[in-house]
């Protein structure tokens, strides 16, 4: 929701984090089928940072000045050191939040967390019905997180239900807002897939059409007019049918800043599918040194970067050209603009997904879920096909 | 909602109010958002503590700020703001 960021505007290196997501770990007991996490994460679960070595983390970002902290993973619970993160955070000044699928979470552990002045909890939700919520995440689920979401609200935290849209839960948006709604939710994030990871590969398999999300925005909308102030609900529109890109991470490297399980300091979660970009890693180098100094985060911050369209085109600051990552993705060139911008000349590559999403023999195709198995076998060169039909090679 | 001088209020459940060194103002911290606060807005959620009513503020503020004219009316519709956004909540 970087749209909240309030008086947020500088564009320079001048500019400080005010955001400080920790990528804790990506090891994960689900297997979600949109996980934007990377598929090679396998690489990253046996160097995962220590301890000692995240709250040195904490400190520096801190002192850059970074206020909103994010434990976020993978599964940030499957980590017996976050009770220590949570309380040296609360310390900092941090506003903390652990980001959760809720597998894990005891009454011993977040009684420890509210202990340590964790902020608040989020927490992912899938679906109404439990068959839907077991085949989206592959595993069986569906009670366990109406258990977390009381204990959530049991110890006084808001509670803030993110809720991650494609097509086998998209009809059904009225009924999870009820559902949230009887939970007692504070604040519903309806977050429409972005496909990054391993959403990308499944995305034939997921993609809604538009005229369904024409119809959820619509549902959210009179939902929330007659919800008003007691549940805040975002809708994330896709971007895939939107005629103009997002203006990603309200800019690369402007206030976000992730640090990954192992360590590698990225202007945002995929940054890393960008050839030819080192990314700094908090074992060899400052934080302050990553964020103001390393070619990386200097690489696209201001306009000095950008190609025609993006250049010349007098709407470049609402956006910034869109998304790196997936400008990579889907064209082969990073410093192309976003292709689902509508006067990106790459633009036929977004209408090309959208046709393919509903080719019921495309559909057909099995999903690729998020294990350590598949992510072996991605590492491995399996899947090499697949991987192909979604990646653009420079 | 009408602001009486004899309301009391406090931060918001769920809000946090701090100084912010690195961006040199008061912030509100709640649930994916930070809200930078002016320098005025500032001084008077600083106030914000569940026990001084708008009159104590109001008179805090003119002590600290003496030349400032028309302080009461400030304030208030400082207080209007953060009631609107919730960031604050009545007391008593």
């Amino acid at each position: 929701m970087a749209n909240q960021n309030n008086g947020v505007s500088s564009t320079t290196t001048t500019t400080q984090p005010l955001w400080l997501l920790a990528e804790i770990t990506y090891r994960c007991p689900l297997h979600c089928a949109f996980c934007y996490n990377p598929t090679d994460y396998d690489k990253h679960t046996q160097n995962e940072l220590d301890t000692k070595s995240w709250i040195s983390v904490l400190n520096q970002a801190r002192e850059l000045g970074a206020a909103q902290l994010g434990i976020s993973g993978g599964e940030p619970l499957l980590r017996d050191d976050i009770e220590t993160i949570v309380e040296e955070a609360h310390q900092l000044g941090y506003y903390s939040n652990l980001i959760t699928s809720g597998v894990g979470l005891t009454d011993k552990r977040i009684d420890a967390f509210k202990k340590g002045g964790l902020d608040h909890i989020q927490l992912s939700m899938h679906d109404i019905t439990e068959e839907i919520n077991n085949f989206i995440t592959d595993t069986k689920t569906f009670k366990l997180k109406k258990k977390v979401a009381a204990m959530i609200k049991d110890r006084g935290y808001p509670m803030v239900l993110n809720v991650v849209i494609h097509r086998y839960n998209i009809d059904h948006i009225k009924e999870i807002l009820e559902m949230a709604e009887a939970l007692g939710a504070d604040y519903v994030e309806l977050a429409n897939t972005q496909y990054y990871g391993w959403s990308l590969i499944n995305r034939n398999q997921l993609m809604p059409t538009k005229e369904q999300i024409d119809h959820a925005e619509l549902v959210t909308n009179q939902y929330r007019d007659r919800v008003g102030n007691k549940m805040k609900i975002f809708f994330v529109v896709p971007d895939y049918y939107a005629e103009r890109p997002k203006k990603c991470m309200n800019g690369w490297g402007e206030v976000f800043m992730i640090v990954t399980a192992n360590g590698d300091v990225l202007p945002c979660h995929s940054a890393r599918v960008i050839p030819n970009l080192e990314f700094p890693n908090v074992k060899d180098d400052p934080i302050k040194g990553a964020w103001y100094d390393s070619p990386a985060f200097n690489k696209f911050r201001g306009d000095d970067w950008m190609k025609e369209p993006c250049r010349s085109c007098p709407e470049k600051e609402n956006d910034l050209g869109g998304c790196r990552c997936q400008a990579f993705l889907l064209t082969g060139d990073a410093e192309s603009a976003d292709p689902v911008c509508s006067l990106s000349p790459n633009r036929n590559v977004i209408e090309k997904a959208v046709i393919d999403a509903q080719n019921p023999e495309l559909q057909a195709k099995p999903i690729i879920f998020r294990t350590d198995k598949n992510s072996k076998r991605i590492n491995e060169g399996e899947e090499k096909d697949r991987l192909a039909d979604f990646h653009s090679v420079p | 909602m009408t602001i009486q001088t004899t309301d009391i209020y406090k931060i918001a459940a769920h809000h946090r109010f701090q100084w912010e060194k690195a961006q040199d103002c008061y912030v509100i911290l709640f649930p994916e958002g930070m809200v930078k606060l002016n320098g005025g807005a500032g001084e008077v959620l600083n106030l914000v503590n569940g026990e001084s009513s708008i009159t104590l503020i109001t008179e805090s503020l003119e002590k600290k700020f003496p030349d400032t004219p028309n302080l009461e009316k400030d304030i208030v519709g400082m207080i209007e703001l953060a009631l609107e956004k919730a960031w604050i909540e009545k007391v008593n």
